[in-house]
């Protein structure tokens, strides 16, 4: 192609060689705008200060707390024995004894002081004495509460823990009380202690432990399944386990520990346990009251959720129904009627969906009234609009036939214009059914009901990531089947239009495009 | 009805007859089923209010006094006072309470000219919700096209692709939300990315449509004269789609503004935190004032992007909702 060609080819394509310098020039200005709107947002912002503070660290150890929980076993060193403790809402019960910490008991003699006695002490921290009242422990045999304090120091000589071994994924810690071995892989590092002033390392410390000032608490990592603090005074170690714990029974079941089949048959045919109710009764109620994952609660807000998107869609249908009618143009011939409902249906729905909910939860007090109020007030003016547009695009024909046979003006409504615009009225209908299911859990968190709320506080509390997740995952559970029913229907729905007129599917308007 | 059908009635041959019958059928069926439906959504409708009722912190009747006592306590001392309230002009009713303190919140540009604290607000949310729309929609005008069947021939990528769009759409804002501002603390950054996120993956998916429904032959040429991936997208879909994909753009801000409202109320910052606070008090001139500005807000942002929207695809793409 030599140059007279391209100039041939310019002087007949002009628009594509010489285009305007708005068209030439306006991709590369819209990039920078948006470069320069960056910039602007990043100082309005202050983008910067906000990701220096932040605490990625956290992020890891919440995201791994949506699908596992960790178990703290509390070592404390003692002059000549250890005690072990778990934190106080442990999730291995009352009096809990995991395979995975070994114990080594010897007689020990050790000086009782007068009260408080350091074991009596360390036995109120520890959920035995809020659980099992009355229950000696395995480590602690003689601390049980009960046993009169003694008033002058003596010696006992009793059963105690003299050496612990913690398993933890691929490392271990072994604990005396003033040596700690800690070992990962085939590293392993010694701690001596010196109770109570300084932790201090035979060997130069590998990566995964991390002691700030010599001397002070050495922090050990053993990659996601545990990590522990050496200090010096005790040894906190922090198993992580996969899964949800106690998901079915909480640790006050008497179901709870249980395998399944044996959970099962004392259900099926176990003798009573409660005496007033069947097992089948006693399992249930613990089952909706377990207290760490609150399923009655949760199930109760959840279905105030599905209600009040329910609810609300269909009153605000019911009441945009007549309206619309009245909206349309060219069913209602008066202007002024005309405007006067178009423009109370833009007035709800341009106060926002946030605006109404804060006003009902307000004067109704929270809970899913409001937020079906809130609902209810926001889409009169969606679906009325919606509703009045696809009046407006009906096919006259039909009427004027209907008229034309001498109807009365109900009838032609209901012969001429009804059958048009049924389906486009329950197919947005049902769109809206769909997408409030979602913003009703969102507005729930300002207050107006629902598992909204739950959900917001839970994540506010910073522990309880797993039943976070659990509720996001049955709010996607609702969502997904809502989803799939309304657009089954809506699909049956505009199967029937099609089926009569190709032109109104076209002019069906769009609303279920933007999901 | 009774008289045609006498009179109707022996003229109909056999097989008239039949189809009369059947046609009959159908008609009951139908009526069965539209009986039916109604009386089930009532029995649904009336459960579900007795429920709601039951489950509520106040009784429908008992408590709708109060909102009309609400709706009446809302009435600002003399109707100025919601318009001082708007530009931070002091009250004559100051009595040093948060109720009256307007001028407090002036955010100065010089030393006399100020910005009123709402519509500072306001700015902020509406930044929030254009931000993170861009922040959205970029990313998914990245990733449209590796979900798009006629431009990506890798069914993996494809797959792999539309399930992130999906996973991400599908997580409520507020759920996102939630966890960044565990990482973040309060502030407008996780309402960013919450909306971010979620944009990602609800313009995505619109964006993979359009993509799909273009027409190829720009594309055709173009692989006929040997460009590479890139150059067949970028020369021969983005020009077609660009305006399909701005119509989209505007609906989402016009989503988001609402979005990042509701993210503002539980703690996000913007104008959403101010009227809460503003409600919960029992301000009533600067809850009027709030509720003004936000609804004038929102029906200028809908206007604007419905007129731009009409202008970039015409009648086409006329698309209305809020999406979810």
């Amino acid at each position: 192609m030599n140059a007279d060609a391209i100039d041939d080819i310019a002087a007949r394509h002009p628009d594509a060689f010489r285009r305007s310098l708005w068209k030439r020039y306006a991709t590369p200005l819209g990039v920078l705008l948006c470069i320069l709107y960056t910039f602007y947002c990043a100082w309005f912002f202050s983008v910067g200060a906000v990701l220096e503070k932040a605490n990625w660290n956290l992020a890891g150890a919440y995201l791994a707390d949506w699908v596992s929980y960790e178990i703290r076993p509390d070592i404390e060193f003692k002059d000549n024995y250890l005690t072990i403790d778990y934190s106080r809402f442990s999730k291995l019960g009352s009096n809990p004894d995991p395979d995975w910490v070994t114990k080594q008991m010897a007689v020990i003699e050790r000086r009782v002081d007068a009260a408080p006695t350091p074991a009596i002490a360390t036995n109120k921290s520890s959920q035995d004495s809020f659980m099992a009242p009355g229950a000696p422990t395995a480590e602690n045999p003689a601390a049980a509460p009960g046993q009169p304090v003694p008033a002058a120091p003596e010696t006992v000589r009793e059963k105690a823990v003299v050496a612990a071994d913690v398993v933890l994924g691929n490392g271990r810690i072994a604990i005396t009380p003033n040596l700690v071995t800690v070992t990962r892989g085939d590293e392993s590092v010694i701690f001596d202690i010196a109770r109570d002033s300084s932790v201090t390392p035979r060997t130069p410390l590998p990566a995964w432990i991390e002691q700030r000032r010599p001397g002070s608490t050495a922090y050990v990592s053993f990659g996601f399944l545990g990590r522990a603090e050496v200090q010096d005074d005790e040894v906190i170690a922090w198993r992580r386990f996969f899964g949800w714990a106690n998901f079915v029974f909480d640790t006050n079941s008497p179901f709870w520990g249980k395998p399944i089949s044996e959970a099962a048959s004392l259900i099926v045919s176990g003798a009573r346990i409660d005496s007033s109710r069947s097992n089948a009764a006693l399992a249930w109620d613990n089952v909706l009251n377990n207290a760490e994952w609150q399923h009655g609660d949760v199930w109760l807000k959840l279905l105030q959720t599905i209600v009040m998107a329910f609810v609300g869609t269909v009153l605000a249908s019911i009441v945009a129904f007549p309206l619309a009618f009245l909206a349309a143009r060219n069913v209602t011939p008066s202007r002024i009627a005309n405007q006067v409902t178009k423009r109370f249906f833009d007035f709800q729905r341009s106060v926002d969906m946030l605006i109404w909910a804060l006003f009902f939860t307000r004067g109704f007090g929270p809970g899913p009234l409001a937020g079906m109020s809130a609902i209810f007030f926001t889409d009169t003016g969606t679906l009325g609009k919606l509703y009045s547009e696809a009046l407006e695009n009906i096919d006259d024909k039909q009427r004027e036939g209907i008229r034309s046979v001498g109807a009365t003006p109900a009838m032609v409504q209901r012969y001429g214009v009804l059958p048009q615009v049924l389906p486009v009225f329950l197919s947005q209908s049902l769109y809206f059914w769909e997408s409030n299911t979602r913003s009703a859990t969102i507005i729930g968190a300002v207050g107006a009901g629902g598992i909204g709320l739950k959900l917001w506080e839970a994540m506010r509390t910073n522990t309880n990531w797993a039943n976070v997740f659990y509720m996001v995952l049955l709010i996607l559970l609702v969502v997904f089947i809502f989803d799939n029913i309304s657009s089954y229907l809506r699909r049956k729905l505009m199967g029937t239009i099609a089926n009569g007129n190709d032109e109104r599917r076209a002019r069906l308007p769009p609303a279920a495009q933007i999901a | 009805m009774s008289a045609t059908d006498v009179h109707r009635a022996p003229a109909l041959s056999p097989e008239g007859a039949t189809v009369e019958r059947h046609w009959r059928d159908l008609a009951a069926r139908r009526r069965l089923y539209t009986i039916g439906g109604l009386v089930f959504l009532l029995l649904a409708l009336s459960s579900s209010l007795w429920f709601a009722n039951e489950t509520n912190a106040g009784k429908f009747f008992d408590r709708l006094p109060h909102v009309a006592d609400f709706f009446a306590e809302l009435k600002p001392r003399d109707w100025l006072d919601p318009v001082r309230a708007l530009f931070d002009l002091p009250s004559p009713y100051d009595d040093g309470s948060l109720k009256f303190d307007y001028p407090e919140g002036r955010v100065y540009l010089t030393q006399g000219i100020y910005i009123p604290e709402y519509f500072h607000r306001m700015i902020e949310t509406l930044n929030i919700a254009l931000f993170s729309t861009l922040v959205g929609s970029t990313f998914g005008f990245l990733l449209c096209f590796l979900a798009a069947g006629n431009i990506t021939a890798s069914r993996w990528l494809r797959f792999a692709t539309r399930r992130f769009l999906e996973i991400v759409r599908a997580f409520p804002e507020i759920v996102i939300a939630g966890f960044f501002l565990a990482i973040f603390s309060l502030g407008p950054i996780p309402a960013i990315l919450a909306v971010s996120i979620h944009t990602v993956g609800a313009l995505g998916k619109m964006f993979f449509e359009v993509v799909e429904n273009a027409d190829m032959k720009p594309e055709e040429g173009l692989r006929a004269v040997g460009a590479n991936w890139v150059e067949r997208v970028w020369f021969g879909i983005v020009p077609q789609v660009l305006p399909n994909f701005m119509s989209y753009f505007l609906l989402r801000f016009e989503i988001n503004v609402r979005a990042s409202t509701i993210l503002g109320a539980v703690g996000a910052g913007g104008i959403g935190e101010t009227l809460r606070l503003s409600i919960g008090r029992g301000h009533e001139a600067k809850t009027i004032a709030i509720v003004f500005l936000l609804f004038c807000t929102i029906v200028a942002v809908d206007q604007f992007s419905a007129w731009l929207r009409h202008r970039l695809v015409g009648r086409q793409a006329f698309a209305y909702g809020r999406g979810e």
